[in-house]
């Protein structure tokens, strides 16, 4: 993952400073805005790949300030980031412009592969592709085909899905929640570890046999699917 | 505010003023118009007896000439009564009659005319009289009248009866208004008294009944069993607030010990590697559940429409159902799927997916057979979605332990953990909130006997119409990248 420019603006110092140092650790630019306004003023100029919007700020709350840079043609995909979890608040959220929702408190490995999905989202327009290549892995959209060097692997249709999201988003982390809602469409906690088991059975499809292993298991985060050897 | 003035604001006194001035309005309507009848009876009857006095008079004249006519009217001048005659020359000159003075002009006036006129007999006294003045031929002119000084007295004694009766009325309903209002008074201060004792926190008071079972007991009554409904909730809110206490307590000093343990014991920087992941996953544990808590609140204040989409039932259960597939078969559990088409919920789909994968949480946790002589051939969960005339039924069948009957409503509470689940994790929340979304639904979650195992029922009423968009189920906006 090349580095992003990321703008967080949230009122509560202690945690965007500490946000923007944990940013910083993984490689990317954080720059910090206390309020609305200064958020809106920064954001306007541009030059991020995300913007990272506290639902409510002083001067100009979240949803107000993503309206406005949205009405400017100012189309830098933008995280929420609620203490409102509920589903019509999420349905607000993204209805006012925002590209994806996160409720606190939340874990940082899960703000950081959200940022950066919706970054590469950006940046490359990717995924639009019809057919899908990590490693000998190959997903055809279109036919709904998957084979591995050559060979097809069939796959039930949810599995199907779940491998075309990791795909799409190769080489980036994805987290559990993350595939609930894109995946299933929901975005309640499941409690036990469902997707971790749906996951092992895509992967003794899919890796069961063949070297190396595409779909690794990023410890504390989630998923990812990459070219081992490179 | 002073006693009297207090009783004089009273809604009581206030209608019995009202009723007052209806009485007063009516009872003089009725005395004003007895007496303008009488009245008008009374005139006619003048003017009847004035004519035929004419005629008669005029009879004489035409017979018998002036001569005739003015020992007819001195005849009948001299009769007691209320008689009045006067012939006069064309010039006004009184012949003969019993009238001694009119005011001028009285004579030239033609029909019936009323008057003041001076008696013969008496030149002090003015009376009143009605009159009809005939022209005889030969330039005469003949005055026959009546008095109506009795009428006028009649007229007088109504009136004088009309305000008296009124004054009568106006002190008779005052005093009534009042006595009305204080008494009514009366008990609305005891009934205030006691609400003040209540609201000032001994919950456990009412209101005290008159027994007369008229309105304000039947207010009383329904107060009190405010009071009573009041009262049960407000033990039900401390119980929960309670067991939340309690509930987050625990984890809470899981965690600080953890942290504490950490600074005391570890020495290496795996050490506090290993305990911070446990700190980190205890808060994470701690956030599911006040999560959850909140979700119920939510739910059981009735979320905005705004969540509020037509759905499949169907879909939502195979959604749910193939989300927990390989979990179960991972534990050696058949998930099996029945559902119908059409199933159309109004609702928030994500609500009862969740309520639904709690269900199937639970029946994977607890609901594996006790033995395996107990393992039937048909599969251990079910889940199921059908149409129950006009409810949607999602139900969860398993053959675990079940839940004994006594217990089935206390399992639907907040943090109501059965003992034989206290040792497996969990929060006691999940079924909570699917009761509270079912709520939210105008639905019900039940339990029933599977004989032998658990069968969970989220019964929730069928949206109206059926739209025509079937096929796909709704899907709310997602999130990242999708």
């Amino acid at each position: 993952m090349s580095s992003m420019r990321i703008l967080i603006i949230e009122d509560d110092t202690e945690a965007a400073l500490y946000l923007a140092k944990a940013l910083r650790e993984a490689g990317h630019v954080a720059d910090h805005a206390c309020d609305g306004l200064e958020g809106y003023d920064k954001a306007r100029e541009g030059t991020y790949d995300v913007l990272v919007v506290d639902r409510m700020l002083p001067k100009l709350d979240g949803l107000s300030l993503i309206g406005g840079l949205r009405i400017q043609k100012i189309e830098t995909p933008v995280l929420i980031l609620s203490a409102l979890g509920q589903v019509d608040d999420r349905v607000k959220g993204l209805r006012a412009g925002g590209d994806d929702y996160l409720t606190k408190p939340y874990a940082f490995a899960e703000l950081l592969a959200r940022v950066e999905v919706l970054a590469r989202r950006k940046s490359s327009g990717a995924g639009e592709e019809t057919v899908y290549r990590v490693g000998g892995l190959e997903l055809d959209r279109l036919s709904h085909k998957l084979t591995r060097n050559g060979k097809e692997i069939m796959l039930q249709p949810r599995e199907f899905r779940l491998l075309e999201y990791l795909m799409k988003h190769a080489g980036q982390v994805v987290t559990r929640t993350m595939l609930l809602e894109n995946v299933w469409d929901y975005h309640f906690d499941p409690q036990t570890n469902v997707i971790d088991v749906h996951i092992s059975r895509l992967r003794a499809k899919i890796d069961k046999g063949f070297d190396p292993q595409l779909l690794q298991t990023i410890r504390g985060a989630g998923y990812m699917i990459r070219d081992g050897n490179r | 505010m002073t006693a009297i003035a207090k009783l004089f604001r009273t809604t009581a006194f206030k209608i019995s003023l009202a009723y007052l001035v209806v009485a007063a309005i009516g009872a003089g309507l009725v005395l004003a118009r007895a007496g303008w009848n009488v009245e008008k009876l009374i005139d006619a009857q003048i003017a009847q007896t004035v004519d035929t006095d004419i005629t008669g008079l005029a009879e004489q004249y035409s017979e018998g000439g002036i001569g005739r006519l003015v020992q007819a009217v001195q005849r009948r001048s001299e009769q007691p009564g209320g008689g009045l005659y006067l012939v006069t020359t064309h010039a006004g000159e009184p012949i003969v009659g019993n009238v001694a003075n009119l005011p001028p002009g009285v004579l030239a006036q033609p029909g019936l005319v009323e008057t003041d006129y001076l008696r013969a007999s008496d030149l002090t006294t003015p009376h009143r009289a009605l009159a009809r003045i005939f022209a005889l031929p030969g330039g005469f002119r003949l005055l026959v009248g009546h008095d109506i000084d009795e009428a006028l007295r009649m007229r007088r004694i109504f009136a004088g009866a009309l305000v008296t009766s009124l004054i009568w009325l106006v002190i008779i309903g005052t005093i009534g208004g009042l006595w009305v209002a204080r008494h009514v008074l009366r008990r609305v201060d005891t009934i205030n008294a006691k609400a003040k004792t209540i609201v000032a926190g001994d919950l456990s008071g009412r209101l005290p009944l008159a027994g007369t079972g008229d309105e304000l007991d039947r207010l009383v009554q329904n107060l009190n069993s405010m009071l009573d409904r009041i009262s049960v909730l407000v033990t039900g809110l401390n119980e929960v607030s309670d067991n939340i206490a309690h509930d987050l307590k625990t984890p809470l000093t899981r965690l600080r010990s953890r942290a504490e343990q950490a600074l005391q014991f570890a020495e290496t920087p795996e050490d506090y590697r290993l305990a911070l992941e446990k700190v980190i996953d205890e808060s994470d544990a701690l956030i599911r559940v006040f999560d959850a808590l909140l979700m119920i609140a939510r739910a059981e204040a009735g979320a905005g429409p705004e969540g509020m989409v037509d759905f499949d039932a169907a879909g939502v259960a195979r959604d749910v159902g193939e989300l927990y597939e390989p979990l179960a078969e991972d534990r050696g559990i058949n998930l099996a799927l029945e559902t119908e088409p059409g199933l159309i919920l109004h609702g928030s789909r994500e609500l009862i997916g969740q309520a639904l994968a709690n269900l199937v949480d639970n029946a994977l946790k607890y609901g594996t057979p006790q033995s395996d002589a107990e393992k039937l051939a048909q599969p251990d969960v079910v889940v199921a979605a059908k149409r129950q005339g006009k409810l949607v039924e999602i139900s969860v069948a398993d053959h675990g332990p079940g839940i004994a009957a006594g217990d089935r409503d206390r399992v639907k509470e907040r943090f109501v953990r059965l003992e034989n689940s206290r040792s497996r994790p969990g929060s006691g929340l999940g079924l909570a909130l699917a009761a509270a979304v079912a709520r939210l639904h105008k639905g019900t979650l039940r339990f029933e006997d599977n004989s032998p195992g658990l069968k969970a029922v989220l019964a929730l009423p069928a949206a109206a119409a059926i739209p025509a968009k079937l096929a796909q189920p709704a899907r709310s906006q997602t999130g990242a990248a999708a």
